[in-house]
C-alpha cells in the first residue's frame, strides 16, 4: 500500500508538471510544434498502467487544462475522456501490439483528440485556422515513443498486475 | 464528486462500470460547455478555477521574471547610465511635445464648448504585467497578472507606448486574460487620420497583420495610412493609433478591396501594457499604483 501511495504522489506530481508544460512559452517558430502534453501523458498512463487513473482524473486534468487555456468550459475535458475511454477499453488489445503499431494507435487517439477540439470550436463558433491542426499529433506521438522507450522497462518486469 | 465509499482518491473504484463513468462525465463537459457558451453563466466557476491554476502560472512565469529582474540586477554601471541619458533625452522631447499639446487640449475643449459636444474626459491607467504563460496556440490571447482585485472589468482597453494592444476578455480574482487586436475573432472600429475615412480592423491570426475587409475597391486609402481607433462601439477610446496600411490590392472582379494593415503596438515584444479605465466605469480601487495622470487634464478640469 505504501508503494502504492508513493506511486500515487509520483504519477501526480507527472501531472501537475505537464500542466506547466503546456503553459511555458515557446518561441513562435516552435510553438505549432508543441505536442498536447496532457493528453500524450494521460495516454501513456491509459495504455501502459491502465486504472491507475480514473476517468475522473481526465476530466479533472481536461478542465484545468480549459482554465489554462481560456477554452470553452469542456471542451479538453470531453476530448480527453474520450481518449482515455477509448485507450482504457482496449488496452489488453492494444498492448500486445507491437511497437509501431501502438504508435500509429497513439497518433489516431491523438488525432482525434484534435479533431474533437477542433470540432467543439467550429459549433461554438470561434474561428481557428486549420492549418497545422496535424502537428501536435504527430510530435505527440514521438513524446509517447521516448516515454515508453525510457519507462516501459519496469512495467515490462513486472506485469502481475494483469 | 467523489463517491463516498472510495479508499484511495484517483483510482477510479466507484461503484459504477467504467462505461457508465465515462457517459456520466461525458454528459457533464457537455453541460459546461453549453453554460459557458453564454460568458456570463459559469462566471463564478471560471474566477475559482482561476485561483487553482494560478500557482501553475505564477510557478512558469517565475523562471522569466527571475531573469528579468537578474538582468536589472547585474546590468553593467555604464549600460544604466547610458540608459538612464536616453531617457533623460526622451523626456525632455517628449514634454516639449506635451506643452503644445496641453494648450491645443485647451483649445480642443473650447471649441467642443461652442459645439455643444461632451467632452473627452481624461481616463485613468494601471501598469499590468503580462505572464510569460502561453495560452492557446491558434488563438492571440495572452495573461495579465491585474485581476477583480485591481478593478479590472470585461472589456476593458489596453495600450502600450506606441498603440492599441487589445481588451480583457475575462477576468479572475488575480489574473486576467486579455484577447489582442489581431485574434481572428477580434475587430477594432477605426478611422482613417488622414480622411477619417471610417472602417473595421479585423485580425487575422498572425500577430503582424491586421485586414480590412469592408473598404471597396474605389475607397480612399494608400499604403502607409495611420489606423487610429474612431471609439466607435465603445470599447476603445477614440484617437488611439491601432496600426498602419502595408498593403492596397484592388481587385476588380469583386466588391471589396484586399487591405492589409500591421498593428502599431509590439504585440509580440511587450512585457508591460497599460489597462485603460472608461471614465464611466466605476474607479479602481488601488489607487496607489494607479498611473500617474497627465498635467493636462488637471488644467482642463480647472476651465469648468
Amino acid at each position: 500500500m505504501a508503494a502504492r501511495r508513493s506511486n500515487w504522489w509520483a504519477s501526480t506530481l507527472s501531472l501537475v508538471l505537464t500542466l506547466a508544460l503546456v503553459a511555458v512559452p515557446l518561441p513562435d517558430s516552435v510553438a505549432p510544434l508543441r505536442p498536447d502534453w496532457v493528453a500524450v501523458v494521460l495516454l501513456y498512463w491509459s495504455l501502459m498502467a491502465p486504472r491507475h487513473f480514473s476517468l475522473l482524473t481526465a476530466f479533472w486534468m481536461g478542465i484545468a487544462l480549459d482554465t489554462l487555456s481560456g477554452a470553452l468550459l469542456g471542451q479538453n475535458a470531453l476530448a480527453l475522456l474520450v481518449v482515455v475511454y477509448l485507450a482504457e477499453k482496449f488496452h489488453l488489445r492494444l498492448r500486445v501490439f507491437p511497437l509501431s503499431q501502438l504508435a500509429i494507435t497513439v497518433f489516431l487517439l491523438l488525432g482525434l483528440y484534435e479533431f474533437m477540439l477542433f470540432w467543439i470550436d467550429g459549433m461554438a463558433g470561434r474561428s481557428v485556422p486549420l492549418v497545422e491542426r496535424w502537428v501536435p499529433p504527430l510530435t505527440g506521438t514521438l513524446v509517447w515513443v521516448l516515454l515508453y522507450m525510457m519507462f516501459d522497462r519496469r512495467e515490462r518486469e513486472a506485469p502481475a498486475r494483469l | 464528486m467523489s463517491a463516498p465509499g472510495r479508499t484511495s482518491p484517483g483510482f477510479g473504484r466507484s461503484g459504477f462500470s467504467m462505461g457508465v463513468r465515462f457517459l456520466l462525465l461525458a454528459i457533464v463537459c457537455v453541460a459546461l460547455m453549453l453554460l459557458d457558451r453564454r460568458e456570463q453563466h459559469l462566471v463564478r466557476v471560471r474566477q475559482a478555477l482561476s485561483l487553482v491554476v494560478y500557482p501553475v502560472r505564477v510557478a512558469v512565469d517565475l523562471p522569466f521574471s527571475t531573469w528579468h529582474s537578474m538582468r536589472d540586477t547585474f546590468a553593467a554601471r555604464d549600460a544604466l547610465i547610458a540608459e538612464n541619458r536616453e531617457f533623460r533625452r526622451e523626456r525632455l522631447e517628449t514634454e516639449g511635445r506635451l506643452q503644445r499639446l496641453e494648450s491645443l487640449e485647451r483649445e480642443n475643449q473650447r471649441l467642443r464648448e461652442l459645439l455643444d459636444s461632451t467632452a473627452r474626459v481624461g481616463s485613468r491607467a494601471l501598469v499590468a504585467e503580462i505572464l510569460s504563460v502561453d495560452l492557446d496556440p491558434y488563438r492571440q490571447r495572452f495573461e495579465l497578472n491585474r485581476g477583480l482585485v485591481d478593478g479590472v472589468y470585461v472589456g476593458q482597453a489596453l495600450i502600450d507606448a506606441q498603440g492599441v494592444v487589445g481588451q480583457v476578455v475575462r477576468v479572475g480574482p488575480l489574473t486576467s486574460e486579455a484577447l489582442l487586436i489581431t485574434d481572428a475573432d477580434h475587430a477594432v472600429p477605426v478611422s482613417v487620420n488622414r480622411n477619417d475615412l471610417r472602417t473595421i480592423a479585423v485580425g487575422t491570426g498572425d500577430s503582424g497583420r491586421l485586414r480590412l475587409p469592408y473598404l471597396t475597391n474605389n475607397a480612399n486609402i494608400v499604403v502607409g495610412d495611420v489606423l487610429m481607433s474612431s471609439g466607435l462601439g465603445g470599447v476603445f477610446p477614440a484617437g488611439y493609433p491601432v496600426g498602419r496600411v502595408t498593403e492596397v490590392t484592388l481587385r476588380p472582379e469583386q466588391a471589396f478591396a484586399e487591405v492589409l494593415a500591421e498593428p502599431a503596438s509590439l504585440l509580440d515584444r511587450d512585457r508591460e501594457v497599460l489597462l485603460l479605465w472608461d471614465s464611466s466605469e466605476a474607479a479602481p480601487q488601488a489607487s496607489e499604483t494607479e498611473a500617474p495622470e497627465p498635467a493636462s487634464d488637471a488644467s482642463v478640469a480647472g476651465l469648468h
